[in-house]
C-alpha cells in the first residue's frame, strides 16, 4: 500500500483524463453544414406532458405537438395574423354562426390516411364529447377558454355541431357569433390528429381513481402521436430526449433538418453552458442576465420574442377609496413606471401604458397616459376629499418570478416609494405566489392594490382585456356595465375592421376607466448558436422548426 | 446472523408505516394542492375545487389515508399530478439515474479518498499530510454546485473534453432495458454509447463525490493513526512482519470498520438524491424529482418518493451492519 499505490492511482486517473480528451470533443453533435439535413438539439425547460394538443396546456408540450400536427388556420410566422393553414379559404354566412372551411386537397396523416373533412369533425367531436377527468381545466383549458362547455351541457358551450359537407368542405356551427372563435383555431390545441390513431392507441382511454386521479392508459399520447405536420414522431425517452424526424410526405415545404431532437434542462445556467459547449444548438428562456454573455460570444446569437404579456398594478374597487376615479388617477399618476422598467428588466422590459401587447390587433396608441407626477396624484386626493396620506393595502408575490415580472419584491418597492411620495401610505403585504397569493387576488382580498399580469394564450384581443374586464370579477372589483357591453360587442364581431375598432375603443375606455395600471410588456428571448437561420420568434410561441436550418456551424 | 438480518427486515415495517403516515399528514399540510401548480395564474376557484374533487382531496383524511395504504397494497403508488403516468414508471426511471450516479461518486470518493487518507496518516505531520487537510477542508466547503458549475465550465465548455449535461448524448441511441445506462450499453454490446454513458458520469461523479471524498480521506486518515499505535501492530512489526503485510493485514483492516460506516451512511444520503448535482448536470435523478414534487404538491410522487428513500436507507444501514460483522469476527452480532 502506501507510495506505489498512490503513484499507480495517479497514473490511472491521469491516463483516464487523456483518454477522455483524446476522444473528447462533444461538438459532433447535430453535424451537418450545409443549407439542408443536419440535427439540431434543442434545450427545454422539462418534458413535455403529452404529445396529444386536446389534453395539454403546458408550453413545452405544445412546442413538439406544433411541429407535427396542424389545424384548419395557423400564423404568419411571427405574428398573429390568421393565415391558411389545412383549410385555404373560409365564410362566415350572415349570421355569423356557421363558418365553412375548404380544405387543402391530398393531404395525409403520418400513418397514410386521409386528412378530410370527417376527419376535422371527428377531432371536433371528440373535443365536444370529453367528459369527467378530461373536463378539468388542467386537461382542457384551451377548449374551456374558446368555446366553454362540453355535450354534457353542464356548462354552455360556444361549440354546436360540426357538419362534413364533402370531402373538402366542413361547416363548424357556433350556438352564437364569434369572431374570436377564428384567432383560436391556430391555437396548437385545435389541431388535428389522424382519427385511425386515435381510436387505435386509445387516446382517450384512462381510469379515473380516487386518490390518484387521471390515469391515460392508452399510448397515443406518449408513443404515436399522429399528426399532418412536417416533422414526425421517432421516439420520447422521458428525462433525456424526444426525437422527431423529417415527415417527407409534407404536402408542404418539406422541413429543412433531417431531426429535430428536444433535451429536457431544467436549469437555465445548465442551457446555456450545454450552448456554449455545443451540446445542444438552442434553447428558450434565456435569462435577462445571461442575454449579454450571449450576445458577446461570436458563436452564438439571441432572437428576440416580439413582447406578448402585460404586467399590471390591479386595483380592487370593491375596497374604498379605490371605487373614486380620481384616486385611481392618483395611483397611476403615483407609479414610476420607467424607473422600474430602467431597473429591474435587465433591459428586457419596454413601460406598458394599455392592457395588452401593441403587437395585437385593436391595440390603441392614442390611450390616456399618466406619467410620473407625485404633485398631480396629490392634487387629485385632495379633489376627492380625502386627507392626506391616504392609507392603502399593496400586494405582492414572494417565491415567483414572472416572464412580466422578474422580481415582484424589488417591483413593489420601488412602487411603494414612489407612491409614498404621492400622498400615499402604502401598507406592504406579501404571500407565496402560488396557491395563496393567486388565490388572494383572483377573489378580491389582495388590498387596495396588488401586482399581477398575464401572458397571453392566443392572438386574440379577447385573451387579454376579455379575460380581464368581460365581467365582474372578485379581482377587479367594479361593474361597468358601458365596458362590459362594449366588450361582448367585440368579442362578437365578425368583421375584422370593425372588431379592431371595437377594440381600440374598448382599450381607450379602459385607460379612461382604470381599472389597473399596466406598467410593463417584457420580450422573452431564445439563443442559437451562430449558424442556425430561418428561426421566426412568434408572439405566441408558435414557432416551426420547418424553416429552420443549420447552416455552417 | 441471519436472525439479526431477519430482526432488523421486520423492523422496516413499522418505520415505513409510520413514516408513511408522517408524510402523507405533512404534505397535506402544506397550504395549495395540485391546481394552482398545474395552473398557475389561470387557476380560477372553480378550476381548483375541481382538480380537488378529481383527486379525492377534499374527502376526510382518514378515508384519504385508507385509500392511498389499500393501492400501495396492490403495488399502485399512484399517479404524478403533472405528467399522469403511475408513479411506478417514474420511480423505476429515476432511481437508476440516482443508483448509477451514487455509486460513480462513491467509487471516486472511496478509491481516492482512501488511499489519500492513508498516505496522508503515514506521512503523519509532514508537508503532504498537511496539505491533505487543507484539500480535504475545500472538498468539504466548496458547494456542490459551484464545484459542478466550475468542472463543467472548465472542462466541458472551455475544453469541450466532457459533456455538458444528461446520461447520454443526444446523437447516440441506446435501447434501455433496465434504465441502468450503463448496463443496457453493455447488454447492447455498443462501446461506443457504453464510453458516451461513462463520460457523462465523470463531471457529475466528481462533483458530488467531492463531500464525500474529503469526508473519507479524513476518517482514514484518523482511522489509520489510530489503529498503527495500537499494541497488536507494534506486535506485529516485532514479528518482523514485512511492513506492506503490517498495512493490508492489521492496520487496513481494522482501520476499515469506521471508515465503511462513513461510506454507508454517506451511500445512504447520495441515494436519497444529489439535488444540486442533478440540476446542474440535468441529471434525471431521484432528487430533482422530489423537489419538483414538493413544489408541484404532487402528492402521490412525494408520498412514493419519500418512502421508498427511507426504505433504501434502512436497507444500506442493515448492509453496512452485516458488513462489520465479516469484516471484524470480533464484533459478530448475537
Amino acid at each position: 500500500m502506501g507510495r506505489v499505490s498512490m503513484r499507480f492511482l495517479l497514473l490511472l486517473v491521469s491516463a483516464v483524463l487523456v483518454v477522455a480528451a483524446g476522444c473528447g470533443g462533444s461538438d459532433d453533435e447535430g453535424g451537418g453544414g450545409g443549407a439542408t439535413g443536419g440535427e439540431l438539439v434543442f434545450g427545454t425547460a422539462s418534458d413535455p406532458v403529452a404529445l396529444d394538443g386536446a389534453l395539454v396546456s403546458d408550453g413545452e408540450s405544445l412546442r413538439p405537438i406544433d411541429q407535427m400536427f396542424e389545424g384548419l388556420v395557423t400564423l404568419k410566422p411571427g405574428t398573429t395574423e390568421v393565415v391558411p393553414g389545412l383549410a385555404t379559404e373560409w365564410e362566415a354566412d350572415p349570421a355569423g354562426t356557421a363558418w365553412t372551411f375548404t380544405l387543402r386537397d391530398g393531404v395525409k396523416f403520418h400513418d397514410g390516411t386521409d386528412f378530410n373533412a370527417e376527419a376535422v369533425c371527428f377531432n371536433f367531436n371528440r373535443w365536444y364529447n370529453f367528459k369527467g377527468p378530461f373536463q378539468l381545466e388542467s386537461a382542457t383549458y384551451y377548449w374551456q377558454t374558446v368555446f366553454g362547455g362540453f355535450s354534457d351541457k353542464k356548462d354552455p358551450s360556444l361549440f354546436k355541431s360540426c357538419e362534413a359537407t364533402d370531402e373538402t368542405h366542413v361547416t363548424i356551427n357556433l350556438t352564437k357569433p364569434s369572431a374570436s372563435f377564428l384567432g383560436a383555431l391556430a391555437l396548437t390545441n385545435f389541431t388535428f390528429a389522424s382519427p385511425k390513431a386515435l381510436q387505435e392507441f386509445g387516446a382517450d382511454e384512462g381510469t379515473v381513481d380516487e386518490e390518484t386521479g387521471f390515469k391515460p392508459t392508452g399510448t397515443y399520447g406518449t408513443e404515436h402521436p399522429t399528426g399532418t405536420g412536417p416533422f414526425k414522431f421517432v421516439s420520447w425517452t422521458r428525462g433525456d430526449r424526444l426525437v422527431l424526424e423529417r415527415n417527407d410526405d409534407y404536402w408542404g415545404d418539406k422541413a429543412k433538418l433531417d431531426r429535430l431532437i428536444f433535451r429536457p434542462i431544467a436549469d437555465n445556467a445548465a442551457r446555456l453552458q450545454a450552448l456554449q459547449a455545443g451540446d445542444i444548438q438552442g434553447y428558450d428562456l434565456v435569462e435577462p442576465q445571461d442575454i449579454q454573455t450571449i450576445e458577446g460570444d461570436d458563436n452564438l446569437q439571441i432572437l428576440d420574442r416580439p413582447p406578448f404579456n402585460v404586467a399590471y398594478v390591479g386595483i380592487n374597487q370593491a375596497k374604498p377609496p379605490m371605487d373614486k376615479l380620481e384616486v385611481r388617477q392618483a395611483i397611476a399618476h403615483g407609479l414610476d413606471r420607467q424607473a422600474v422598467i430602467d431597473n429591474f428588466y435587465a433591459g428586457r422590459g419596454e413601460v406598458a401604458k394599455a392592457f395588452m401587447p401593441p403587437s395585437l390587433e385593436g391595440y390603441a396608441d392614442d390611450v390616456k397616459t399618466y406619467d410620473y407626477n407625485p404633485e398631480e396624484s396629490k392634487r387629485l386626493l385632495q379633489q376627492a376629499g380625502l386627507t392626506l396620506p391616504v392609507k392603502i393595502d399593496f400586494w405582492y408575490p414572494t417565491d415567483v418570478s414572472r416572464p412580466y415580472m422578474p422580481d415582484p419584491k424589488r417591483n413593489f418597492e420601488a412602487f411603494a416609494a414612489s407612491l409614498n411620495k404621492s400622498g400615499f401610505q402604502v401598507t406592504p403585504h406579501s404571500a407565496p405566489w402560488s396557491p395563496d397569493y393567486l388565490g388572494r387576488a383572483q377573489e378580491g382580498n389582495a388590498g387596495h392594490i396588488h401586482l399581477l399580469g398575464w401572458t397571453g394564450d392566443f392572438g386574440d384581443p379577447d385573451n387579454f382585456i376579455g379575460t380581464f374586464f368581460q365581467q365582474e370579477t372578485g379581482q377587479f372589483g367594479f361593474k361597468n356595465q358601458e365596458l362590459f357591453t362594449l366588450l361582448d360587442n367585440a368579442e362578437k364581431e365578425t368583421d375584422a375592421a370593425k372588431r379592431t375598432q371595437l377594440y381600440q375603443d374598448a382599450n381607450r375606455m379602459i385607460m379612461e376607466f382604470l381599472p389597473g395600471v399596466p406598467y410593463a410588456h417584457t420580450s422573452p428571448a431564445l439563443a442559437f448558436v451562430a449558424g442556425v437561420t430561418g428561426y421566426t420568434p412568434s408572439p405566441v410561441s408558435l414557432e416551426p422548426f420547418s424553416t429552420v436550418s443549420l447552416g455552417e456551424s | 446472523m441471519l436472525r439479526f438480518v431477519v430482526r432488523r427486515l421486520l423492523l422496516l415495517i413499522p418505520i415505513l408505516i409510520g413514516l408513511s403516515i408522517l408524510v402523507f399528514l405533512w404534505i397535506r399540510a402544506l397550504p395549495g394542492g395540485p391546481a394552482q401548480a398545474l395552473l398557475g395564474e389561470r387557476a380560477t376557484a372553480e378550476s381548483i375545487e375541481q382538480i380537488e374533487q378529481q383527486y379525492g382531496l377534499d374527502k376526510p383524511i382518514l378515508t384519504q389515508y385508507w385509500t392511498y395504504v389499500s393501492k400501495v397494497a396492490q403495488g399502485d403508488l399512484g399517479t404524478s399530478v403533472t405528467t399522469r403516468r403511475p408513479v411506478v414508471d417514474e420511480l423505476e426511471e429515476r432511481f437508476p439515474a440516482t443508483i448509477e450516479l451514487a455509486f460513480a461518486a462513491m467509487l471516486f470518493a472511496t478509491f481516492l479518498g482512501v488511499p489519500l487518507g492513508f498516505i496522508a496518516a503515514k506521512k503523519y505531520g509532514t508537508a503532504t499530510d498537511h496539505a491533505s487537510l487543507v484539500l480535504s477542508l475545500l472538498g468539504i466547503s466548496i458547494p456542490v454546485f459551484f464545484l459542478a458549475i466550475l468542472l463543467k465550465y472548465v472542462f466541458a465548455v472551455r475544453l469541450g473534453w466532457l459533456p455538458t449535461v444528461g446520461r447520454i448524448s443526444a446523437t447516440i441511441d441506446l435501447e434501455h432495458p433496465t434504465n441502468f445506462y450503463v448496463v443496457d450499453a453493455i447488454i447492447a454490446l455498443d462501446p461506443e454509447a457504453l464510453w458516451d454513458v461513462l463520460k457523462h458520469m465523470i463531471l457529475p461523479a466528481i462533483a458530488l463525490g467531492s463531500i464525500p471524498l474529503a469526508i473519507t480521506a479524513r476518517i482514514t486518515r484518523a482511522s489509520v493513526l489510530d489503529v498503527q499505535n495500537e499494541d497488536y501492530v507494534r506486535t506485529a512489526r516485532a514479528k518482523g512482519l514485512p511492513p506492506r503485510v503490517v498495512d493490508i493485514r492489521h492496520i487496513f483492516r481494522n482501520a476499515l470498520l469506521p471508515i465503511t460506516t462513513i461510506i454507508g451512511l454517506q451511500v445512504g444520503l447520495l441515494l436519497s438524491g444529489a439535488v444540486l448535482t442533478e440540476t446542474v448536470f440535468a441529471w434525471p435523478g431521484m432528487g430533482t424529482w422530489l423537489v419538483d414534487a414538493i413544489k408541484q404538491r404532487n402528492f402521490a410522487v412525494l408520498q412514493a418518493g419519500i418512502l421508498f428513500v427511507s426504505f433504501v436507507f434502512v436497507i444500506v444501514n442493515l448492509l453496512v451492519d452485516i458488513s462489520y460483522a465479516l469484516i471484524n469476527p470480533r464484533i459478530r452480532v448475537s
